[in-house]
């Protein structure tokens, strides 16, 4: 695709030089200032971590402020340590099984021709069509009415089970993607030069794949970290990040949520630009 | 996984991506744990909750349900929970308009004007929403908030009716909005960004007027993106109850979610009714996307 913005061949009159040129600013600036309010609340989060409050870290309290002693001491604030550990735990166990059922149901449902792929088409997709809250409710009700008699209690591990089930069905819409827009003759190629299926596989498709594979799991672990909705219908007494601050609210959030929040975000910006980078270091010239 | 391997890279052929091979037991095996997952976590609750729905109370015993088929359930939680449910819609409907209206220009900028700057942009779009959702909506109640910034100049101009933008609509649909905002620049993006920017070009050697290029030619090669993005924002956007809670009032703003939570957790009998409210948002949303799915035929979203 040749580069957008560059003008290319054919010389335009005028007026329609005028126009394009508004039309180019107009695009543009109404993109920046978007961009701009999509982080005048991430703004708020970082300004408000240095802030030397006294009782609620809601106003904004000049003596003493900006102070760094919330970020000198991020677990300062009780439970707030401890969530985050949670999330991140809930994070990569509900990322591992979701990454690997959701690829294994993505292969089988594009490349094999059975009885019943369109339930399956059905089954994956209509997950993301539910309402978090519904999603949320059903398991709740399931947990209390009928798993608690084989001893599954409320907690930990009822997260995990109900971020699987929603991170399942965004895996398998990625690498679904994904591997319907392989080349087959790739696979071709390799079968010509005598490799046999496994190597086929794993020397083709296989690395082919696992972009999005890559992106699947990211995507399974930004969504499984940040659930507030489902998480709060079926964790008990258990507390993830999202919760603590939504618990804390009533009391007045610690700035140490502040703190981990900008962090995460500035963590996840760091990996985003390094995996583009990297990527680029590798793509061919 | 030899067996996957075999068949996966089989006589796979030039037929293009969707090339399904030979009848085996293969794909099943694939299948098997990620559908018994589903059917187990995701298919079994939605049947009890709908059994749920339709369950009674023991008269004097709040909180114990015997298995029943109370239909009368749906009719009373529908009338008495009536508005909720129409806000819902409602703020939903406004939230998906105005995101639409926010993320067409990005997208359309993105795909036609960043040139190199389109990752940056990308990583700006994604990145604030790695800060939790829920920091982030309690910070726009700050933001929003009678003695903040917005409200003050906006009173000062004596713009705002009621003179407060928390605790009113206008707050929680604003923070629908924003939440659900890359939903719908994502898969607009996407789409525009399948567009030959030659066929725009002709486009404008056809009409002379840029307004009708944009809405003849470009608007109508990015609906599928607008369609996708309508509904990854409508559907979560209907079934929220963080941004009424934390940005609305306790009375006049309260979606179905909210009724739904409170019937669960704060209402002692509250089940049956907090199910008969989800079951039938999931089926009034379930017939939306089926019907806009056919009626549009963006059958690529299946």
């Amino acid at each position: 695709m040749s580069a957008p913005g560059e003008h290319t061949t054919y010389v335009p009159s005028m007026g329609k030089r005028l126009q394009g040129w508004l039309a180019h600013r107009f695009a543009m600036i109404a993109a920046i200032l978007v961009l701009l309010y999509l982080f005048v609340p991430v703004a708020y989060t970082f300004a408000f971590s240095f802030n030397n409050y006294r009782k609620s870290n809601i106003t904004w309290n000049p003596e003493g402020s900006p102070t760094l002693k919330h970020w000198q001491n991020p677990c300062g604030a009780p439970g707030v340590c401890e969530s985050l550990v949670k999330s991140i735990q809930i994070g990569f166990i509900a990322t591992l099984v979701a990454t690997v059922l959701g690829t294994l149901l993505a292969f089988a449902l594009v490349r094999y021709k059975f009885i019943g792929r369109s339930a399956g088409n059905m089954l994956t997709f209509i997950p993301m069509a539910t309402p978090e809250i519904v999603l949320g409710a059903s398991l709740l009700t399931i947990f209390v009415q009928g798993f608690s008699n084989v001893g599954l209690r409320l907690g930990f591990w009822t997260i995990v089970i109900a971020h699987i089930v929603f991170c399942l069905s965004f895996v398998v819409v990625t690498v679904k993607a994904r591997v319907q827009s392989l080349d087959a003759r790739l696979e071709e190629a390799a079968q010509d030069l005598y490799a046999g299926p496994g190597a086929t596989f794993w020397k083709v498709t296989f690395p082919l794949v696992l972009p999005g594979i890559v992106g699947a799991a990211m995507l399974s672990f930004s969504l499984s970290f940040d659930d507030f909705i489902i998480t709060n219908f079926v964790s008990g007494s258990e507390t993830t990040f999202p919760k603590f601050v939504y618990v804390s609210y009533l009391r007045g959030i610690p700035a140490q949520a502040n703190v981990i929040g900008f962090s995460m975000f500035v963590i996840a910006v760091t990996l985003v630009i390094l995996a583009q980078v990297i990527g680029n270091a590798r793509k061919p010239k | 996984m030899s067996a996957l391997a075999h068949t996966a890279a089989g006589p796979a052929g030039p037929a293009g991506p969707d090339t399904a091979v030979r009848r085996s037991w293969v794909p099943y095996l694939l299948l098997l744990p990620g559908a018994l997952w589903l059917l187990v976590f995701f298919v079994v609750p939605l049947v009890q909750l709908f059994t749920v729905s339709l369950q009674s109370q023991f008269p004097g015993y709040p909180g114990y349900y015997y298995r029943d088929l109370n239909f009368g359930n749906y009719w009373s939680a529908l009338t008495e929970f009536a508005p909720h449910f129409g806000r819902s819609l409602l703020f939903a409907g406004l939230a998906t308009f105005f995101a639409f209206a926010l993320s067409y220009p990005l997208a359309y900028a993105m795909a036609f004007k960043a040139g190199r700057w389109r990752g940056l942009m990308m990583i700006c779009i994604i990145a604030p929403f790695f800060t939790s959702f829920i920091l982030r909506t309690i910070a726009w109640r700050q933001i929003l908030a009678d003695e903040g910034p917005v409200a003050s100049v906006l009173n000062f101009l004596h713009l705002l009716p009621g003179g407060h933008i928390t605790e009113t609509w206008m707050a929680v649909v604003a923070g629908l909005t924003y939440n659900f905002l890359p939903f719908m620049v994502l898969p607009i993006y996407a789409s525009l960004e399948r567009v030959d920017p030659r066929v725009i070009e002709a486009g404008g050697d056809l009409f002379a007027n840029g307004f009708t290029t944009f809405r003849t030619v470009t608007l109508p090669m990015s609906m599928p993106g607008v369609l996708a993005g309508t509904l990854l924002t409508f559907i979560p956007a209907a079934g929220d109850y963080v941004n009424a809670e934390l940005l609305g009032s306790d009375r006049s703003t309260k979606m179905v979610g909210n009724v739904i939570e409170s019937q669960f957790f704060k209402v002692p009998g509250g089940y049956p009714t907090a199910a008969a409210l989800s079951f039938t948002l999931m089926a009034l949303i379930l017939a939306l996307v089926f019907v806009y799915v056919r009626r549009f035929g963006t059958d690529e979203l299946l």
